[in-house]
């Protein structure tokens, strides 16, 4: 039974790590769709990576081996993250290793690395994204722990697979702080993810730009890995909204191939109508300025934080 | 009395949008958003209350209810649309002061209200008791909201957005108040935003702007 899970882990990981460009590349179709533009083929997200990795690396004179390591990092980091995220099934043996604050913990390396890698060269955007990176995410992670401790409050327990599990056996629990807490993580998953309000993906413009003014030094594999790790990101934040939020049909523990199939076949579809509705907000929002950018994360930590108060006065009633 | 339980978590969902409409509103810059969101809140109002009435079974709450549609989600938007298109301030933008410090300021009151609601939802015997609570906690912010606005307007709004708070307090501890009194309520909103109304022509005539700030100083020449 325990070969099995092993199965399940690893299969789950190379789902993630295959997908997770197709889901970059929904959402950039959709986005495209809704502006009246001609969409880019699903496959483009591919094509990029081949094309990166087959480019020679172009290195800054004065890059140290941080500049060098920090792909790999987070490369490595968002693979692991996706590892302990139940987006198919529960029963995951590398689970057991790290809860949801872990999680936080592992994004937060992956953020740190960047930031010191585009600080490395030394060039006055590198810094200046990293310092707006820093300032996004120190802003957006107490929202996103909150938003977790609605959730470990509801069910008691702080394991995301715990989670979906309790989750399957009681359905019919419904709280109000769940609202609370979904458009909370919505927002942070904007901010964290460089969605528009806070930073757009798809832009260039020096005084605007966080993200790409990051990467701006990076070439070739090192860029394809960064590439690949930040489309790995936004899919680890799209199935941890799943399993927190709509986890219907995740095969929880014990269950057999056929079940299998279907939660993969439901995480699929989830992911096409999370990818629409991802680009939906994307197009009807306008960026904000970066000084607007604390007021966002306030918003959703203050609406996280309403999610556990309500979620004390109300629910502690309701069971007593 | 039927106490299903998904009545009663649905109940507590629309409570808690209530509360966070009222959030939005206090964050909103725009008049013409903050009204939007005034008759949203009415509408929630709407639902719960009708809902309030189909668990209780009193056919009471169906008027105040239907008042409540009529009053607060139709008629009152209507006219401070017509109000502001009139005054031309819909694209008015307002400056607050530092919209973080003002939600934290907001997430106190509402610890401060659940805190004051936990005995009287205590003594209360209804099904909605538990949301006794949030609806102190509406109240409390709309005062807020009419303490850190400037324009006349939007504290209006905010007076209003008040009295759906009180609302739900009455629906959610004792079911409602008496028809009279509703209906005497009822029309003394429609009253006050007739003649604050004519107050906005007015202020507006004498300083040139719907900003409260200048009736704060004494103009002696």
């Amino acid at each position: 039974m325990r070969g099995i899970a092993f199965v399940w882990q690893f299969g789950e990981v190379l789902l993630a790590i295959a997908l997770a460009p197709l889901f970059s590349g929904w959402i950039a179709k959709c986005r495209a769709w809704m502006q009246n533009r001609t969409a880019p083929p699903l496959t483009q997200q591919y094509r990029m990576l081949r094309k990166l990795f087959l480019k020679d690396v172009a290195l800054a004179e004065n890059a140290s081996w941080l500049f060098r390591a920090a792909p790999y990092v987070l490369f490595g980091t968002m693979v692991l993250a996706a590892a302990i995220i139940p987006s198919v099934v529960t029963d995951l043996p590398f689970a057991s290793a790290a809860d949801a604050i872990a999680l936080i913990g592992l994004f937060a390396t992956a953020r740190v690395f960047q930031a010191l890698a585009a600080m490395d060269i030394g060039t006055a955007f590198g810094t200046l994204g990293a310092r707006r990176e820093m300032m996004v995410g120190f802003l957006a992670e107490p929202a996103i722990l909150m938003v977790f401790f609605n959730a470990f409050l509801l069910f008691g327990t702080t394991a995301l697979t715990g989670m979906v599990d309790n989750y399957a056996t009681h359905p019919s629990v419904f709280d109000p702080s769940v609202v609370f807490a979904a458009i909370a993580f919505v927002m942070v998953l904007l901010a964290e993810n460089a969605r528009i309000p806070i930073d757009n993906p798809a832009t260039h413009l020096e005084l605007t730009m966080i993200h790409e003014a990051m990467v701006l030094e990076y070439s070739a594999r090192h860029l394809a890995l960064i590439e690949w790790a930040s489309s790995l990101k936004i899919f680890n934040y799209a199935c941890i909204g799943i399993a927190l939020f709509i986890p219907w049909g995740i095969a929880i523990h014990g269950a057999t191939v056929g079940a299998v199939l279907i939660a993969l076949l439901t995480l699929i579809v989830k992911l096409a109508l999370c990818g629409a509705a991802l680009a939906l907000i994307e197009s009807i929002s306008a960026k904000l300025r970066i000084f607007r950018a604390p007021e966002f994360m306030a918003m959703a930590f203050l609406i996280a934080v309403l999610g556990l108060l309500v979620h004390l006065l109300l629910g502690a009633n309701t069971s007593a | 009395m039927l106490k299903s339980h998904l009545d009663v978590q649905l109940l507590n969902l629309l409570a808690a949008g209530m509360l966070l409409i009222s959030f939005a509103m206090l964050s909103t810059r725009r008049t013409q958003q903050l009204i939007t969101l005034f008759a949203w809140q009415g509408a929630i109002l709407f639902l719960s209350t009708s809902l309030v009435a189909h668990e209780a079974g009193l056919t009471e709450l169906y008027f105040s209810a239907a008042l409540t549609l009529i009053l607060k989600v139709i008629t009152l938007p209507l006219i401070l649309h017509t109000l502001i298109k009139r005054l031309g301030a819909q694209w008015d933008n307002e400056r607050l002061v530092n919209i973080p410090i003002t939600m934290l300021v907001g997430l106190v009151l509402v610890i401060f209200a659940f805190g004051l609601a936990q005995p009287i939802s205590l003594l209360a015997t209804t099904i909605t008791r538990h949301t006794i609570g949030i609806a102190l906690a509406v109240i409390l912010l709309s005062f807020l909201m009419m303490i850190t606005r400037r324009k006349a307007v939007t504290q209006v709004i905010g007076f209003l957005a008040m009295e759906n708070g009180l609302f739900l307090a009455a629906t959610s501890a004792t079911y409602g108040m008496p028809m009279v009194i509703e209906l005497g309520i009822a029309l003394d909103l429609l009253v006050a935003v007739f003649i604050l109304g004519i107050f906005f022509f007015q202020i507006r005539e004498q300083f040139d702007s719907l900003d409260l700030h200048h009736l704060e100083s004494l103009k002696e020449e």
